[in-house]
């Protein structure tokens, strides 16, 4: 009990609560016709995350099939994935609803290091 | 056995094709009820509009390809286009010039017994409307000579998804099928995740072929990936067809799916089209590729 307060103590003095040291990282992902913007994000393995997405003219979708990871971007909604990614390595995202001439190009790398 | 060593792959002398030899040997009952055999005619993602470096030609492949399979003795019973026939523009008037002109294009075809479907260049930005009003439905059946052959649309829902209603429509004409029926499916994109990192797959395939697993003589072409491939998913078999206006990369060979570059000492390389040959004892397809030559 004791050793839980003096924890909680030395936490509060770090400027964080045990909430807040779990708390993902938010990564924002803006759509556009014929990008996402970033097109490479970088992760760490294990450290969980957010990744939010907004579409500034049309519906897109964000796929990365190698992380079995796929929303729909609404235009005037905001998207989120939280997942803690497993495994390193480079994993392909794209869109994947149809959004005109560029949409093969609408690509990007997640890196997890 | 693997599916691929039941194939045969033949170098067809002096007549520019090759052969490739697809037998249902994995079928439980590969024979079907005799009827006539027959051939038609695949061509594929012509891309009528396209314009870029990776065909520099792109106004007379297609005319070309029209031509060669004018030259076919005997005529194929039927010719199909398996989508993409326009390259996808924003502009709904320009869209229904470019599948205008991609019609008058076609009607050059001796043979006027010709099946069009849209890909997703055609389709998706207008979920079909342009299309239709063109070439009619994008999803259909039709019987010849004893095959049972179903058009299915994964391109007219931008998210490439086949839809619940369309699914709905294929289990009720599946139904009314007997089992060892031979079935031929149309379609554009992959029914099978082929590579979804490059958008190669049908969100809700995997439904389809569920509906067409019961039935013991399917055999499915499709387009959409530019270039020949050859799948089995159990016994259903998958065979891709080489594009009219540029080829891509093999899945995931590359980093990006870019069009692989025009080369000018060997113009129209891996472009082409392919006549099926359907024989009904045993069932199988003979799929023989023709190139786009240079010359006129």
């Amino acid at each position: 009990m004791r050793r839980r307060a003096l924890l909680g103590g030395l936490l509060a003095l770090m400027g964080m609560s045990g909430a807040s040291a779990q708390r993902p990282r938010v990564v924002a992902i803006a759509a556009r016709r014929f990008a996402f913007l970033p097109g490479e994000v970088r992760l760490q393995a294990g450290v969980p995350v957010i990744l939010e997405f907004t579409t500034a003219d049309v519906v897109m979708g964000f796929s990365a099939p190698g992380l079995n990871l796929r929303a729909d971007i609404v235009p005037g909604q905001v998207a989120q994935l939280a997942f803690t990614p497993q495994k390193t390595g480079a994993f392909e995202y794209l869109c994947d609803i149809f959004c005109g001439d560029g949409h093969e190009k609408m690509t990007g790398t997640i890196r997890v290091i | 056995m693997h599916a691929s060593s039941r194939r045969t792959f033949l170098k067809m002398a002096g007549v520019g094709g090759v052969v490739f030899a697809s037998r249902l040997a994995g079928a439980a009952d590969a024979y079907a009820p005799a009827q006539d055999e027959f051939f038609f005619v695949q061509l594929s993602d012509t891309h009528w509009g396209y314009q870029g470096a990776a065909n520099p030609d792109a106004l007379v492949t297609l005319p070309k390809a029209v031509d060669a399979v004018n030259a076919l003795d005997p005529q194929p019973d039927f010719i199909v286009f398996t989508g993409d026939l326009t390259h996808t523009t924003d502009d709904p008037a320009e869209r229904r010039r470019r599948l205008s002109k991609f019609r008058e294009l076609a009607g050059a075809l001796k043979n006027r017994n010709v099946r069009f479907m849209p890909g997703e260049h055609d389709a998706a930005l207008d979920r079909g409307e342009a299309y239709g009003e063109l070439f009619g439905a994008t999803h259909y059946t039709f019987e010849h000579k004893g095959v049972h052959f179903i058009a299915l649309d994964n391109v007219s829902d931008p998210a490439a998804r086949i839809g619940d209603e369309q699914l709905a429509w294929l289990k009720a004409d599946l139904e009314k099928q007997p089992r060892a029926t031979r079935i031929v499916v149309l379609t554009h994109r992959p029914l099978f995740p082929l590579y979804p990192q490059w958008d190669w797959a049908t969100r809700d395939g995997d439904r389809a072929l569920e509906l067409l697993m019961p039935y013991r003589n399917v055999t499915v072409f499709y387009g959409h990936i530019h270039q020949e491939h050859h799948y089995k998913t159990a016994h259903i078999e998958h065979h891709s067809a080489k594009s009219l206006i540029f080829p891509l990369p093999a899945a995931g060979a590359v980093p990006k799916r870019e069009p692989l570059k025009w080369d000018p000492a060997q113009p129209y390389r891996g472009l082409g089209f392919r006549q099926v040959e359907a024989e009904a004892q045993p069932v199988d397809y003979k799929i023989t590729e023709f190139p786009v030559v240079a010359k006129a």
